[in-house]
């Protein structure tokens, strides 16, 4: 894995190391190792289901930035064929940290969006990290507005660490541009899929997240704001941001139970990183099935369920809320 | 010198902590040392630099609509603790001295009214409950509102003031981001107004949802209105941000807002445009 590793995958990796160590060293002396090495592999099977059914929220924020994580050009050349990237908000620019085209699932004809990252320096820089600028979000929308008149659904990639904060972004209208999208979406005339494969951070993510149905596969996270920007205002300290990951509940099995995505989807053992092709064919099944179920309903319909599925969300009380006694006690008693 | 020295019992009631509670007081912008009282007959505007002093919403309600009177509705939503967030000082607990230190239920009061005779679904934030963020209840509360203008056809009139979403629900507070823009299509679509004013700060998730999509924006001199925060940005690009930056005469500047009012005009204002959005029919 060219050394790009987590903490927690260490031994992982050096189980592996130790089984490619005997597969070379056995083909050079012509040793019969197989039943050594089969034992080894169990074991990493076990370790791998062991360290992967019980991971922390902070481990799985990790896992959705890891370096070797496919990123939403990967999915869409593993899951579509004939994708023609198309370019720029027709106002200022190409933002690069957002890609969009046409492309085919399985012969059908649909308009990705998807944030995009780079992998090495030179590409992170490109991609701007996958943070996009104002004219990132209008490019979005123009695309999908394009889509909407074409009658192609709309299937959207999440991956961002949030919207570029920036001097241009202010004053291009960051707000806007996000507000903009948000309401635009609700009135797209065709199906939209959301699916969450990495990072999907505030206003950010939420900028191109309207759509009738929301996925996230099983290691990315969503939230209101990142770990370190919430460690950053709570304890003055972006080092605390895995105590941060825990409070915001932002792992896509919180989000299940609370209500604002539809599905989880599950990824390889190990991670999307660790069998990006099986992981893409996991997300293309999803995303079949729903563009299946959504292409049955009458546009009117779509829209009036796109709008009540978000109204829906939120918890109160109308009750007088009972609240539950101090955390501590009260300063200056007496 | 005793003189400048706030006295322990004001003559300001104790209840309001955004005003200062002093005989004379300072003003934050221009460092003039102001009788409370000529303050409070000047709206809470600095005489001297025009510096707007930030109002509660009970002010705004005062100051915008006829006789002063909102048929408040909704006031019964309360915020509940659906993450069990853990902080330094718990959810429930802050929930608990910002109803009581404001006298409010959550940082948005949503209700009828009038301005200048013409009926409007009026909405207003206040920053002191929790920075005026926005939770599952502001956005209902918000989302309500916009509803009644939908069933009772009458303009939504918002007064925004807050520092975007409410970190300690999460991801909810994020969706009621969604929830508030999703409503604001059907009112884009019915051919409804609605006129956003801004005031000190509007930031983050209220600027980039609800705030942003009035038909017209008009916010208050000298406001703090941005996307992200001014320290983050400082952070990310490791310099001095310009002066100015982030104000509401930037937002003009770049094509953000349609105008920048003084709080005396800020109701003429508000009155004259719905006049010019309502439909001729309407107009009376």
């Amino acid at each position: 894995m060219n050394g790009q590793y987590l903490d927690f995958e260490k031994p992982i990796l050096d189980l592996e190391k130790r089984i490619q160590d005997m597969k070379d060293f056995a083909s050079g002396e012509s040793l019969e190792l197989s039943r050594e090495i089969q034992l080894l592999e169990k074991r990493k099977d076990r370790l791998l289901q062991d360290i992967y059914s019980k991971l922390t929220r902070w481990q799985r924020v990790q896992l959705a930035r890891h370096p070797l994580r496919p990123h939403s050009l990967d999915y869409i050349n593993l899951i579509s064929t004939d994708f023609v990237e198309l370019h720029g908000d027709r106002g200022f620019a190409d933002d690069k940290a957002v890609v969009g085209g046409f492309g085919k699932i399985e012969g059908r004809a649909v308009m990705f969006i998807g944030q995009q990252k780079g992998r090495d320096t030179k590409q992170k820089l490109y991609r701007n990290f996958g943070m996009m600028h104002p004219e990132g979000y209008r490019k979005a929308l123009r695309l999908m507005q394009l889509a909407s008149r074409s009658g192609k659904p709309i299937i959207i990639l999440v991956d961002t660490p949030g919207a570029f904060p920036g001097i241009g972004a202010e004053e291009r209208g960051q707000a806007e541009a996000i507000a903009r999208n948000l309401r635009e979406m609700f009135r797209l005339k065709v199906p939209i899929t959301i699916n969450i494969v990495g990072e999907g951070a505030s206003g950010g993510a939420l900028g191109i997240g309207i759509g009738d149905r929301v996925l996230m596969l099983e290691n990315s996270w969503y939230s209101v704001i990142s770990p370190e920007g919430c460690s950053a205002i709570l304890w003055r300290d972006s080092s605390k941001a895995p105590l941060a990951a825990e409070a915001l509940k932002l792992s896509s099995f919180d989000l299940k139970e609370l209500k604002v995505i539809d599905r989880i989807v599950l990824e390889p053992v190990g991670g999307a990183h660790r069998n990006p092709k099986e992981a893409a064919d996991i997300l293309k099944r999803e995303i079949i099935k729903d563009l299946g179920e959504l292409s049955e309903l009458e546009i009117e319909e779509l829209l009036q369920k796109r709008i009540e599925k978000f109204r829906r969300m939120g918890v109160f009380s109308t009750e007088e809320y009972h609240l539950p006694e101090r955390g501590e006690p009260p300063e200056n008693i007496g | 010198m005793e003189w400048f020295k706030k006295p322990k019992n004001g003559l300001v009631s104790q209840q309001k902590k955004e005003i200062p509670d002093g005989l004379w007081t300072k003003c934050e912008s221009c460092g003039e040392i102001i009788y409370v009282k000529e303050l409070e007959k000047n709206l809470w505007v600095c005489h001297r630099c025009n510096f707007h002093f930030r109002i509660k919403s009970k002010d705004y309600i005062e100051l915008l609509l006829d006789e002063g009177k909102l048929e408040e509705y909704d006031n019964n939503l309360i915020s509940t603790d659906p993450l069990k967030f853990k902080d330094s000082k718990r959810y429930p607990d802050r929930i608990r001295d910002s109803r009581k230190k404001t006298g409010l239920n959550d940082a948005v009061i949503v209700g009828i009214g009038k301005i200048e005779n013409k009926e409007v679904s009026f909405g207003v934030m206040d920053f002191g409950f929790i920075g005026g963020s926005m939770g599952s209840v502001v956005g209902e509360k918000v989302a309500r509102a916009i509803e009644r203008s939908l069933e009772r056809k009458i303009p939504l009139v918002i007064v925004s003031c807050s520092g975007g979403a409410r970190m300690q629900e999460g991801i909810l507070s994020l969706m009621q981001m969604a929830k508030t823009s999703g409503l604001l299509a059907k009112l884009y679509d019915a051919n409804i107004p609605f006129i956003s004013v801004l005031t000190n700060p509007t930031t983050a998730g209220v600027m980039a949802s609800y705030a942003s999509l009035g038909d017209v924006i008009i916010a208050e001199p000298k406001a703090l209105l941005g996307f992200a925060g001014p320290r983050v940005i400082q952070q990310t690009i490791g310099q001095e941000l310009p002066t100015g930056f982030q104000s509401s005469e930037f937002f003009l500047e770049h094509g953000f807002l349609d105008k920048i009012v003084e709080r005396k005009d800020l109701k003429k204002t508000v009155s004259l445009l719905l006049e010019y959005l309502l439909p001729p029919a309407k107009t009376s």
